[in-house]
């Protein structure tokens, strides 16, 4: 038994995107708040319908969106663990609850306002922590014994760390940060006729060898930005999908997780196998995806691949079998990744790295939008759509969307 | 804080806040000597220690002494500063390696890279990890090309 083709996702809502530190006088509950209603709204359904909550890296609170929604009643919330890796995977988690039973209308989303925290900041502080021990909210205040190991590498940021994956898969197949460029290029002209993109001026090589290196390999435009705003999206049995306002958009397979050891992977782990060190660590989560939906990469249109660093595209279109393991510098060399003629179009919205940034989100909404045949670089005849989450520490996830 | 030198990360901490489980390689540490716990089982090494042997599962270790050599896994320098004090450090080279004496399931070290040029660090590069005392209780592991 699967959650194959039983759901659909029926609303898509979201706020302005804004730079980083932008958005106030909004704050993260009001802007959830905002894009729940309209994603209800898109759908024609009401707060009344909605009765759960299908979130990853403990988006929001659901009591307290509960509570100031004046939500009936909640029937379920939960939340995939770790980071944005679980984007794409909650609807997966949406579609679980819904064919279980436990719920009927549920939401995911993310909400962001990076004012007194950034994502991206250090990770460890010029005092020492003053919170750790595993991350329970029932565990104690202390440094956790384990940060010493490495609280002196200098390793402070994700970008750092993901710069250690880049430069260990230059070594071992030749990737070229000419390659990480042309991805660079591909999503800023896809962003550059979005209205909702941050980042829009014409990007050239010229350009992207002459930003500044943040941590070798990777240089600023490499790196994602960081922004402001929320989306959220509403699942509903695809029964009930049939009667609403959009064309119903289905869920046909989805899969979160990871190797046991891929762990933490680059947060703090660092001791994967080598066979998958340099990796997005999506492998066996895209073999159970297409498992599941009972398709293979050829049969993808569109791919909404989880860009929070350049590098990281190209990895996942190895482990997502786009080209074999190691060749994701020649496949994008070969012009693949384009919108316009690539055998398939990759972040067709700009992504993480040019429209903005709320964890993975933009990436299900183009999702949607690609199979509703309504997305602004909209590719032709798109039937079957790719998102994905993370590269991160585990669970990374990745969703096969279908139009109706 | 300590007095800043280009390419040497500066301590965020002056004690390891160890556990049990964790202070023998602190201990060792303050004596210069690099230690390793191995499993008493399947001789798996596990950096840092963990409560549980991730091959045979068994919980029961024993902290070895490793040559204190390794090799450079992957790395990358750090040019631009996340806090205005690092203008002072960087470029500095932060590396994964490989520690010599655990081969096979392998353990490895997150690591500063110091009196080494930022700009001929390679993979595969041999280091040697030393430690820095940088107050009774903690002194902190980098390393440097051997």
């Amino acid at each position: 038994m699967t959650l194959k083709d039983k759901t659909a996702v029926v609303g898509v809502g979201a706020t302005p995107y804004w730079k980083r530190g932008q958005s106030a006088p909004e704050t993260e509950l009001s802007m959830a708040c905002t894009a729940i209603l309209a994603a209800l709204d898109d759908a024609g359904l009401t707060i009344k319908d909605l009765d759960g909550f299908a979130i990853y890296s403990n988006s929001c609170d659901p009591a307290t969106v509960g509570q100031t929604l004046g939500m009936e009643e909640v029937r379920f919330a939960a939340t995939l663990t770790s980071g944005g890796g679980g984007c794409a995977g909650s609807l997966g988690l949406a579609a679980a609850a819904i064919t279980s039973g436990q719920a009927e209308c549920v939401v995911s989303l993310m909400t962001l306002q990076q004012l007194n925290r950034r994502l991206g900041g250090t990770q460890v502080g010029d005092a020492p922590p003053s919170s750790g021990g595993g991350g329970s909210p029932y565990g104690s205040n202390a440094i956790p014994p384990g940060l010493a190991y490495r609280s002196a590498s200098g390793l402070l940021s994700p970008g750092h760390q993901f710069s250690l994956l880049t430069q260990r898969h230059m070594h071992l197949y030749g990737t070229k940060r000419e390659h990480l460029a042309k991805i660079c290029i591909s999503q800023r002209k896809n962003a550059l006729n979005r209205p909702t993109a941050i980042r829009k001026e014409p990007l050239t090589m010229d350009e992207y060898f002459d930003a500044r290196i943040l941590s070798d390999p990777l240089c600023l435009l490499d790196y994602t930005m960081e922004t402001d705003g929320a989306i959220a999206v509403v699942t509903v049995s695809a029964e009930r999908a049939k009667d609403l306002k959009q064309k119903p958009v289905y869920i046909m397979g989805s899969a979160n997780g990871a190797a046991g050891r891929w762990g933490s992977a680059i947060f703090t782990y660092f001791q994967m196998p080598d066979e998958y060190f340099a990796s997005s660590g999506h492998r066996t989560v895209a073999k159970r995806m297409y498992e599941m939906a009972g398709v293979g990469p050829k049969d993808v249109d569109v791919a909404l691949l989880y860009d929070h660093f350049s590098p990281m595209v190209l990895m996942q279109l190895e482990d997502y079998g786009f080209c074999p393991i190691g060749e994701g510098g020649r496949f994008i060399d070969d012009g693949n990744i384009y919108f316009d003629g690539g055998s398939i179009p990759v972040n067709t919205h700009g992504g993480h790295l040019s429209e903005a940034y709320i964890i993975g989100m933009t990436h299900v909404k183009e999702a949607i939008e690609q199979c509703r045949g309504t997305a602004i670089n909209q590719v032709k005849d798109c039937e079957i759509a790719l998102v994905t989450g993370g590269p991160a520490g585990l669970p990374v996830s990745g969703t096969l969307l279908r139009a109706a | 804080m300590s007095e800043l030198k280009r390419g040497v990360f500066p301590p965020t901490q002056y004690d390891p806040y160890a556990d049990e489980a964790n202070q023998p390689f602190w201990d060792a540490a303050l004596k210069g000597k690099l230690v390793c716990s191995k499993c008493d089982n399947c001789g798996t090494f596990v950096m840092s220690p963990q409560p549980r042997c991730f091959v045979c599962q068994h919980k029961d270790f024993t902290f070895v002494e490793l040559p204190g050599t390794g090799e450079i896994y992957t790395y990358t320098v750090v040019r631009h500063p996340l806090r205005p004090a690092l203008d002072q450090v960087v470029p500095y080279v932060s590396a994964i390696v490989n520690l010599d004496g655990t081969q096979g399931a392998g353990a490895r070290m997150q690591l500063n890279v110091i009196n080494c040029d930022p700009e001929k660090v390679r993979i595969g590069d041999k280091v040697r990890i030393i430690f820095d005392k940088v107050s009774d209780t903690l002194a902190v592991p980098r390393c440097e090309p051997a």
